[in-house]
Formats: C-alpha cells, sequence, structure tokens
C-alpha cells in the first residue's frame, strides 16, 4: 500500500483496493467482491444507523467496484444521505458517487435535486462549486429542467466568488448542450459577453467555452463578443511572458484561452469594423512571428503550447480565407513543419494544409511542398500520417501534377495498409476522371488499379469507367485495346473479367480487324475466365456473348454451343439458367435485324454526380471531397472534364451532360414531343433506338450488380408492344427511399416530396371529414425541357374500392427550370392501409426516366379530433378493451424527446390532445376520429415517454382492428 | 471534449470521465475498443488518430496512458497539454504520482479533475489555483476526519 499524504484516506477502503489487487485470478477477484458487497448490503439495511464515515467509507467501495467494470444497483439512497450531510468530506463522496453512477429513479433524482438546491442556495462557495460540478456532471434533462433557470443568475450576480462563476458558466455550457430548449436567453446574455472583460483569467477561460457555443445558435445576440475577445487576445498576445503569472504556461501566455478566443472568433465572419480588424490581422501576424522566434525551452511543453495557439491561428485564417498574405504565411509555416523531427507537428501541418489547399489564395503555395508530402506518403512509419499525406496529395491535385500524384498514389497503393486501400482507390479513380486530359491515361490508371488492388476496387469505380467509355467514342477502341491486352494475363482479377467482358461486348468489333485480336481469339480469351468466375460475372459475361453473335456473326455457332451446353442451360443458378435459355432461343428466331436492335450499343449515361465521389463522402463523411467537387480554383476544368460529356463532333445521342454545364445553350434534338403523353406512341416514337423498355440503363446501373445488359429477350420477343395504359403492374416498383419519404408526410401536409438532380416534386395538401385536396408541384432542375412528361396515381390491389383519387392531365413537357401544378381530389370510401402510388415518367434528353413514390395520403388525414373530460375518455378506453382492439408498441426514440416536438407531432397526426386525463403529466392522450365514406372509427391514443430510457410506449384502441395496429405503426416512426 | 480515459499498460481502466451521455454497454464497448487501439501502437507514432469521428489524443506517462477524445474542431496540441496539465497537478497534490497514488485515491484523482475541466472544458489553467481549491477541501476533511480515526481503526478490525 502507498503512503498517501494527503487527506488521510479511508482505511477500510485502502485495504479493500489491496485485497483486490492481491487477487491471483479474476475468479478471485469477484468472490472478494460479492462478500464485500454482501457486507454492504448487510451494513446498509442494518438496524444500527450507521455513522457518517462509515457510510462514506461503504459508498466509496461501492463506487470503486462499480469502476472495475461490475454493476451496482444499491447505495444510491446512503449517497443521496451523504450528499445532504452538512460535513464537507461526505457531501463530496456523495456527490461523486451521484456524479458517476446516475440512476434513472425519479424519486431519487428528486431528492438529489433537493439537495443540489440546498447547496446553491447555502451561499457557501465551496458546497455551490460542489453542486454545480454534479449538475455538470450529470447534465441530464430533469436537472435542466431544476436549475436551468438559477444558474445564470449565479453565473452573472455581482457577489458570486470568482470560482462559483467558472463552474456556473461551464455547468450551464452542458446544460445548453443536452437542452437547448430549457435555458432561457434573457437580459443575462449580455452580461455574459462581458465576463470576456473580467479581471479573472480563470473566469475568462471558463466564459468564453459557454459564449462560443451560445453564439453559434444566436450568432446575432453575441455579437459584441468579437471586438471584446480581439482586445482580450491582442493583450495576451503582445504581453511579456511573465506577466499573467500562474497563467503562463511554460514561457506562453494563457494557451488554452488564446485557443479558445481564436475558435470564437471562428463562429463570425471577418470583423466590419475597421480598427478591431486591424488590431486582430496585427494579433495573428504577431504569433505568425513568435513562430519565427527561436523557442523560449527545450520543452516539448513550451513547443507545444506556442504551436496550439499558432495552429487555432492558421485556422482563423483558414476560415475568414480572405488574407493573401496571411494565408501564404501560414502555408510557409506548414511547410516547415512538414519536415520537424516531431511527428505530431507532421501530421497537423499535413492536416491543416488540406484544407489550405481548398483556398485559391494559398493553392499555389501549397502545391510547391508537392515532393515533401510525396516523400512523407512513402517514408513516414505512421500510418495515420500516411492517411494524412494521402489526403493532402487529394486535395492538392490539380491539372498541373494529376499526373504525378497519381502515378504516386497508384505506387504507395501497392504497399499501403489494408486498412485505407479502397479509400485511396476511390481517391485515385476521383482524380484521374477528374484530371484526365486524354482518356486513354485515364483507362489505363483505372486497369492499374484493378490489378493492383482489385479486391479493393468497388462496382461505383468499375460501372464509373464503362460510363465513361460508353458515353466517349474516341476512346473506346483503345479501352478495347487495353481490356484485351489485360486479359492475356494468366491470372487477373474478377474485376478485370467484368470490366474486359463489358468493353469487349460493346466494342470488341474495333479491334476485331487485327488477326490477333479475331473475333474467335476475344471470345475464348473470355470464356477461358468463365469458369473461375461468380456467378455475377458470368451472368455478364453470357450477356457479352449474345452480344458476340450480333458483333460477329462467325462466332455465333460456337456461342450457341456454349449456350446449349448442360451445364448453362440446367445452370442450378436461375439468373444463368434462364439467360442461356434465353439468349439461345433469341439467337435461333431472331432475324439479324431485330437482334441487331435488340442488341445495340448501349445509349450514353445520363450525366449525374460521380458515384465515386458520393461514395467518398459517404466514407469520409461531409465536406471530404469538397475541395474536388467545387472545382472553384480550376475553373478551366468545366469544358473537358466537368462532365464526361461527348465532344460535339463524335455525339450521336444528344448528351445531357452539355446541358448541365450551359455550355451548349441549344435543346438536344430529341423526339418531338408527342401531344398527349401517352405511351404508347413514347415507345414507337423511341423506334429501334431502344429496345428496353424496362429500366432505364441509369437505374439498371445502380441498382443491379451487373452493368447494363440487354432485358429478357423472351419477354421482349413475346410482347414487343407493352400495354399503353400504367396499370400498376407496369410501372416500378417505388424508389427504395419511398417509405421514409412518405413517413416524413404522416404529421405533416406540406414540403418537399422527393428531389434529384432533375427533379423537385413538392407537395401541398387539406383534407376535411373524408375529403382531401392536395397540391403537388414538378420542378424541372435542369435546364433541358422535360418530354412526355407524365404523372399518374395508381392504386394497387383493393385500394380502388377504398381510395377515389381524380387527376387532372398535366402538360406533357416541363421547359428547364419550370414548374408544373397537379391537382389531386381524394375522397376516402372507407379505411385502408397502403398508400396510393405516385409514378412519374419523363424523358430527359432521350433518355426515359421513371420513378414511382408512394403518395403522402395515409389514414390519419381523415382523422377529426375529438375533444373529451377524462372520466369520458376513460369510460370509451374501457369499451374498446377487446385484444384486437388495441395496438401497443415499445420503441427507442430516434430524435431528441421534446415534450413540445411530441405535441405538435401528435396534433399534426390528427388527433386532439387531451390535457389532464393521464395522471402522469409526462404523458400524452388523445383521441379523434376517422371519416370515411363507408364508416366512421373512433380512436383513442396514449403515449407515455420516458426520458431516462429514451423510450416510448405507444397504445392505440380503436373500434377496428386493422387501424389500430395501422395507425400504431404510423406513428410511432414519428418520434 | 467528449471523454477522457486513464488506463495502464495492461489494460486495465484506472479513471474514466464522461462528457456525454452514453449508456454503460456503449461505454464499455468505446473503452475496449479504445484501449486496445492505442495500446497496440508504438512508442514513435503521433499522438494524434482518427477514431469514428473524433480525434484521439493520448500520451503516455509511465505505466498509465491519458487518452482524450475530442471533436473535430478541436486543438489536438493544446489537448495534450491538458493532458499534462492534470499530470502536473496529479503529481504537486501526491508528490511524484504514480499509477498507485491514483488507484488508491480514485476519489481524489477525480475531484482534481473537476476542479480543473468541467463539461468537457477547461475551467481553471491556473495550477496555484486548482490546488488551493482541492487543499481547502482537505482542510475541511481533516478537521472532521480526526474525530473519527479512532473509530475507523476499530471499524477496519471489526470488519475484517
Amino acid at each position: 500500500m502507498p503512503a498517501v499524504s494527503k487527506g488521510d484516506g479511508m482505511r477500510g477502503l485502502a485495504v479493500f483496493i489491496s485485497d483486490i489487487r492481491n487477487c491471483k485470478s479474476k475468479e478471485a477477484e469477484i468472490k472478494r467482491i460479492n462478500k464485500e458487497l454482501a457486507n454492504i448490503r448487510s451494513k446498509f439495511k442494518g438496524d444500527k444507523a450507521l455513522d457518517g464515515y462509515s457510510k462514506k467509507k461503504y459508498v466509496c467501495k461501492l463506487l470503486f467496484i462499480f469502476l472495475l467494470g461490475h454493476d451496482i444497483d444499491f447505495g444510491h439512497m446512503e449517497a443521496v444521505n451523504l450528499l445532504s450531510s452538512n460535513k464537507y468530506t461526505e457531501k463530496q463522496i456523495g456527490y461523486l458517487f451521484i456524479s458517476v453512477l446516475v440512476n434513472s429513479n425519479s424519486e431519487l433524482i428528486r431528492l438529489i435535486n433537493n439537495a443540489i438546491k440546498n447547496d446553491l442556495a447555502s451561499r457557501n462557495p465551496t458546497f455551490m462549486c460542489l453542486a454545480l460540478h454534479c449538475i455538470a456532471n450529470v447534465g441530464s434533462r430533469e436537472m435542466g429542467e431544476a436549475f436551468a433557470a438559477d444558474i445564470p443568475r449565479i453565473l452573472v450576480a455581482g457577489d458570486s466568488m470568482d470560482s462559483v462563476k467558472q463552474s456556473a458558466a461551464l455547468c450551464l455550457l452542458r446544460l445548453y448542450k443536452a437542452s437547448p430548449d430549457l435555458v432561457p436567453m434573457g437580459e443575462w446574455t449580455a452580461r455574459v459577453v462581458h465576463l470576456l472583460n473580467d479581471q479573472h483569467m480563470g473566469v475568462v477561460t471558463a466564459a468564453v467555452s459557454l459564449i462560443t457555443c451560445l453564439c453559434k445558435k444566436n450568432p446575432d445576440d453575441f455579437k459584441t463578443c468579437i471586438s471584446l475577445a480581439v482586445s482580450r487576445l491582442s493583450r495576451i498576445v503582445s504581453s511579456a511572458s511573465t506577466d499573467l503569472q500562474d497563467y503562463t504556461y511554460y514561457f506562453v501566455p494563457a494557451p488554452w484561452l488564446s485557443v479558445k478566443l481564436l475558435r470564437l472568433l471562428q463562429c463570425y465572419p471577418p470583423p466590419e469594423d475597421a480598427a478591431v480588424k486591424g488590431r486582430l490581422v496585427e494579433c495573428l501576424e504577431t504569433v505568425l512571428n513568435k513562430a519565427q522566434e527561436p523557442p523560449k525551452s527545450k520543452k516539448v511543453q513550451h513547443s507545444n503550447a506556442k504551436n496550439a495557439v499558432l495552429f487555432e491561428t492558421i485556422s482563423l485564417v483558414i476560415h475568414y480565407d480572405s488574407e493573401p498574405n496571411l494565408l501564404v504565411r501560414a502555408c510557409n509555416q506548414l511547410g516547415q513543419f512538414l519536415q520537424h523531427r516531431e511527428t505530431n507537428l507532421r501530421y497537423l501541418a499535413l492536416e491543416s494544409m488540406c484544407t489550405l489547399a481548398s483556398s485559391e489564395f494559398s493553392h499555389e503555395a501549397v502545391k510547391t511542398h508537392i515532393d515533401t508530402v510525396i516523400n512523407a506518403l512513402k517514408t513516414e512509419r505512421d500510418v495515420s500520417v500516411r492517411q494524412r499525406a494521402a489526403d493532402l496529395l487529394y486535395a492538392m491535385c490539380d491539372r498541373s501534377n494529376a499526373k504525378q500524384i497519381v502515378s504516386e498514389m497508384l505506387r504507395y497503393l501497392e504497399t499501403a495498409d489494408y486498412a485505407i486501400r479502397e479509400e485511396i482507390v476511390l481517391k485515385v479513380a476521383i482524380l484521374a476522371e477528374k484530371y484526365a486530359v486524354d482518356y486513354s491515361w485515364y483507362v489505363d490508371t483505372i486497369l492499374n488499379l484493378i490489378r493492383i488492388a482489385g479486391d479493393y476496387v468497388s462496382e461505383e469505380v468499375w460501372y464509373r469507367v464503362l460510363q465513361i467509355v460508353t458515353n466517349r467514342d474516341d476512346v473506346q477502341g483503345y479501352a478495347a485495346k487495353t481490356v484485351f491486352e489485360a486479359l492475356q494475363a494468366p491470372a487477373c482479377h474478377e474485376n478485370m473479367v467484368k470490366v474486359g467482358g463489358y468493353i469487349l461486348g460493346e466494342f470488341g468489333n474495333l479491334i476485331a480487324g487485327d488477326p490477333r485480336s479475331s473475333p474467335p481469339v476475344q471470345f475464348s480469351l473470355l470464356h477461358s475466365k468463365f469458369h473461375l468466375c461468380s456467378v455475377a460475372t458470368r451472368a455478364l459475361l453470357l450477356s457479352t456473348y449474345i452480344k458476340f453473335i450480333n458483333l460477329f456473326p462467325e462466332t455465333k455457332a460456337t456461342i450457341q454451343g456454349v449456350l446449349r451446353a448442360g451445364s448453362q442451360l440446367r445452370n442450378a443458378d436461375v439468373e444463368l439458367q434462364q439467360r442461356a435459355v434465353e439468349y439461345l432461343t433469341l439467337s435461333s428466331v431472331a432475324s439479324t435485324d431485330v437482334l441487331a436492335t435488340v442488341l445495340e450499343e448501349m445509349p450514353p449515361f445520363p450525366e449525374r454526380e460521380s458515384s465515386i465521389l458520393a461514395k467518398l463522402k459517404r466514407k469520409k463523411g461531409p465536406g471530404a471531397a469538397s475541395a474536388l467537387d467545387e472545382g472553384r480554383r480550376d475553373p478551366s476544368s468545366n469544358d473537358i472534364n466537368g462532365g464526361m460529356d461527348p465532344t460535339p463532333s463524335t455525339v450521336s445521342t444528344p448528351s445531357p451532360s452539355a446541358d448541365l454545364l450551359g455550355l451548349r445553350a441549344a435543346p438536344p434534338p430529341a423526339t418531338p414531343a408527342a401531344p398527349a403523353a401517352n405511351l404508347l406512341v413514347d415507345v414507337f416514337s423511341d423506334g429501334p433506338v431502344q429496345p428496353s423498355a424496362g429500366p432505364t440503363p441509369e437505374e439498371t446501373f445502380l441498382s443491379e450488380l451487373e452493368p447494363p445488359a440487354p432485358e429478357s429477350p423472351m419477354a421482349l420477343l413475346a410482347d414487343p408492344a407493352p400495354a399503353a395504359d400504367p396499370g400498376p403492374e407496369n410501372i416500378g416498383p417505388p424508389i427504395p427511399e419511398a417509405d421514409e419519404l412518405l413517413n416524413k408526410f404522416v404529421c405533416k401536409n406540406s414540403g418537399v416530396l422527393f428531389e434529384n438532380q432533375l427533379l423537385q416534386i413538392g407537395v401541398k395538401s387539406e383534407f376535411r371529414q373524408n375529403l382531401g385536396r392536395m397540391y403537388l408541384f414538378y420542378g424541372n432542375k435542369t435546364s433541358v425541357q422535360f418530354q412526355n412528361f407524365s404523372p399518374t396515381v395508381v392504386h394497387p390491389g383493393d385500394l380502388q374500392t377504398q381510395l377515389a383519387v381524380q387527376t387532372k392531365r398535366v402538360a406533357a413537357q416541363v421547359d428547364g427550370g419550370a414548374q408544373v401544378q397537379q391537382v389531386l381530389n381524394i375522397e376516402c370510401l372507407r379505411d385502408f392501409l397502403t398508400p396510393p402510388l405516385l409514378s412519374v415518367r419523363f424523358r430527359y434528353g432521350g433518355t426515359p426516366q421513371s420513378l414511382t413514390l408512394k403518395l403522402p395520403v395515409t389514414l390519419n388525414k381523415f382523422f377529426q379530433p375529438t375533444e373529451m373530460a377524462a372520466q369520458d375518455f376513460f369510460q370509451r378506453w374501457k369499451q374498446l378493451s377487446l385484444p384486437l382492439q388495441e395496438a401497443q408498441k415499445i420503441f427507442k426514440a430516434n430524435h431528441p424527446m421534446d415534450a413540445e416536438v411530441t405535441k405538435a407531432k401528435l396534433l399534426g397526426f390528427g388527433s386532439a390532445l387531451l390535457d389532464n386525463v393521464d395522471p402522469n403529466p409526462e404523458n400524452f392522450v388523445g383521441a379523434g376520429i376517422i371519416q370515411t365514406k363507408a364508416l366512421q372509427v373512433g380512436c383513442l391514443l396514449r403515449l407515455e415517454p420516458n426520458a431516462q430510457a429514451q423510450m416510448y410506449r405507444l397504445t392505440l384502441r380503436t373500434s377496428k382492428e386493422p387501424v389500430s395496429r395501422h395507425l400504431c405503426e404510423l406513428l410511432a416512426q414519428q418520434f | 471534449m467528449q471523454f477522457m480515459l486513464l488506463f495502464s499498460r495492461q489494460g486495465k481502466l484506472r479513471l474514466q470521465k464522461w462528457y456525454v451521455p452514453l449508456s454503460d454497454k456503449e461505454k464499455k464497448k468505446i473503452t475496449r475498443e479504445l484501449v486496445q487501439t492505442v495500446l497496440a501502437r508504438k512508442p514513435k507514432m503521433c499522438s494524434f488518430l482518427e477514431w469514428r469521428d473524433l480525434k484521439i489524443v493520448y500520451k503516455r506517462y509511465a505505466s498509465l496512458y491519458f487518452c482524450c477524445a475530442i471533436e473535430d474542431q478541436d486543438n489536438e496540441l493544446i489537448t495534450l497539454e491538458i493532458i499534462h496539465r492534470y499530470v502536473e497537478l496529479l503529481d504537486k497534490y501526491f508528490g511524484s504520482v504514480c499509477e498507485l497514488d491514483i488507484i488508491f485515491n480514485f476519489e481524489k484523482a477525480y475531484f482534481i479533475l473537476d476542479e480543473f475541466l468541467l463539461g468537457g472544458e477547461v475551467q481553471e489553467t491556473s495550477k496555484k489555483n486548482v490546488l488551493k481549491a482541492i487543499e481547502q477541501a482537505d482542510l475541511l476533511q481533516e478537521n472532521t476526519e480526526n474525530i473519527y480515526h479512532s473509530k475507523s481503526i476499530i471499524g477496519y478490525k471489526t470488519a475484517y
């Protein structure tokens, strides 16, 4: 046992801790703990009243046991007793126990709050601080409700001791972070800002944190803090190292406070007042100057504290992004750190430079460090530093250095840690696409990626290369030649087979003239890989084979032989079997013309955000890819690399991307719009170019594992002209997010129902009794006219008999940037469970688009709120007591549990809210009647939140069983 | 700061302080994961790492690792010095602090931390002021403790 010098600890506790430490095994430890727990339990339950010291000792033991990782389910009462003691030492232990082991027992919280209230009112600063620490440590909503109004008063009271003010400031910060709604803004806020002027540096240090948090939500209310913060900062920065006495840390004046002040200033744009701004710039320059001075101490603490302030200064400079001179100086400073012997500084310099690289003022300055960064990628021993280096290379990349950076990253990939390979692959793929000067380089790069790190090349990456090759006919021949060569490697990655199979199937003809890559050679090369591949790849290869039959009639016999083989026609995998059967039939039944039509080269893909970029963003969180995303520092890139549009001379089909970029103003020479949005006309007008009436190539590309293959030819042969009426069987399934989108509208009637890069659909609706009217607004977000625009409402299943929806047809063309409105009249005939579907189809730049959503009409829209007294409520509640009339759900809260929000949602759901019905005021009770033409359904509901457990219990009782269940499910998803 | 953990080279948790509400289960999971990650790192590696959407700042003092989780916009270097200042405070209070002091006097370690950091933010950076607050409390403690001193020995003998 160590000699404890201070505070004369509790001997019993020390002995117990020693015992635990001496335990030879986990079992022995548990045995000793259980013995102790039994002992404590009996002491607590015993008849003899325990004195304060014993209580304190046992509570401490419990705490120790808890900190060892065991559960403690008693002792709270004793801890609360200690809290209320007026002996400091007992009180302190009581508070510690409560702070570490918060319990959801609300009875207990009331007692604790009582003790805290007494201590806050005690005017004894030590007690007050203990109480404030406890509130800050627990920070629960109950405590917020009890104290959020008192603490601001303590904070700004003239007679509060400094230490109390400090604790009060940070206590309030914690409560504000946990439940901002509980902290009332008011007269005190102005006085809090003036704490920045306080004589006591500790008070300022605590107050700045609070102010920074408050002003993020209410920037205008706290604007006066800017000038105060600047003058405080300026006094610190210009002070001599001894001026601030104990607030100087290893010769650095008040580093924590300086960092906090610089953070506060980052909540605002540069100061408008010229004098304030001048003073601030002077401060920032001083910090940058000091970085060049020789260190005042060799201790790492000195350099860390000094550089902490320096890095925060640089962050502020980057945040302002308006002082080219400071930005360049910051960059030079970071450049020095890149070669520093301290790993920490190298890491931070790489990290900080990443943000500098996205500023137009410092981008060039960052680029000068490229060699150092590449060197870091090669030589750093710590993977987290290498990761930063890779990030920085990505951020500093532009047209001028893309080839160098991409090749370095490729080289790094060969030895990179497995954990970051996928990210590097994504980055290389994005850079190669973004900065490709010629597309043969791009194709080479992606094939290299597959060769080096095939396992880490995600679908997005190889889909993308196919999109680009398909859209650019100047690279197709090169791509075919290159994949053909790559496939000759004895072992090549399956992703290479996929890319190769697809490209040769589309463009194999471009290299067929060379006897070394004649059609039979191409086929046997691909087929030699076939048996080693997964089902998805084999399915893709089968599509390639049928395309070969069209491209190279001379291979027909061989390929039919392959398709006819038992291993294909009777393959256990249904997809492979179906393809083999259908392709074989297609190749024998169809005439050359039909074959050529069905197996036509794929049309160009509509332009959109690179799916790889989206993936990187998902991986790294928002902002990760923004530097490239904005492309602001390389405006010239737009014409060549901004999109993947084919050059005009070679286009056969209009490219939507051209107009997305606004470079070519003429609308695409698509088919003239049919007078009525009739699908039949639509299909015929497409003629042979678009044989597949199914999903657009774009959708297939995203939603399936494999790139677009011809749609099932059997179906095509059997039914060449699809039905004219878009009945339910004819529209696609709702998009995956349809349910989520629908959920947003259960409790509200207007908002944006759907949005993608082309189209925005807004909705506004009103309901009365069993009738409703809905306005749908379709906005064309592009600059190109939508053709054959046709939104339809479909009633799947029985819905036709349950809900009547009348729509008016809308104009078939929607001009770029324009919006059209559609009115829906809705009548609820009887209760229904599934919402109607909204199917939107149109042609955009020659490509058919289709989209199916769930129309935000749910049963609760036909709610009539009903007020009733408690007595009536309970009577009706009892009447609806059949087991099937009740539906109940217990679920976790998905959103913060805010009573006001909950109320608003329940009202939005349509029921009346009944006060004074439930004995527990935390609970919500509602009543209403669902109005349909055929019948009325009375509904009662009760929602019981449990804030501690973050759970709800929802109970619904209605006179009709499926209605209870349905409403319960709808409503449960709202919280 | 979201939380601070002190653990030994053997991976034993010595002190935990959470500034965000998390369930016990989640806390245990985080602790396990982080202790493993940090112990796996080599001595010369950098003191910062990305973990989930947080930044981890850690430093080893003798047999003990001090490990803080901060948010994206927080300053890594100043956090490193938060750790150092806390170590200095412990050192000054215990007199060349060692791991055992923290094990046997964990409650003191908590009290000192509460004076220095509150709600995850630095409350008082002056060593003098923090220790003054703690010593005042100890003074109060000794005054009351003397009365119990004899009792505590008796209690000890009968209890074990």
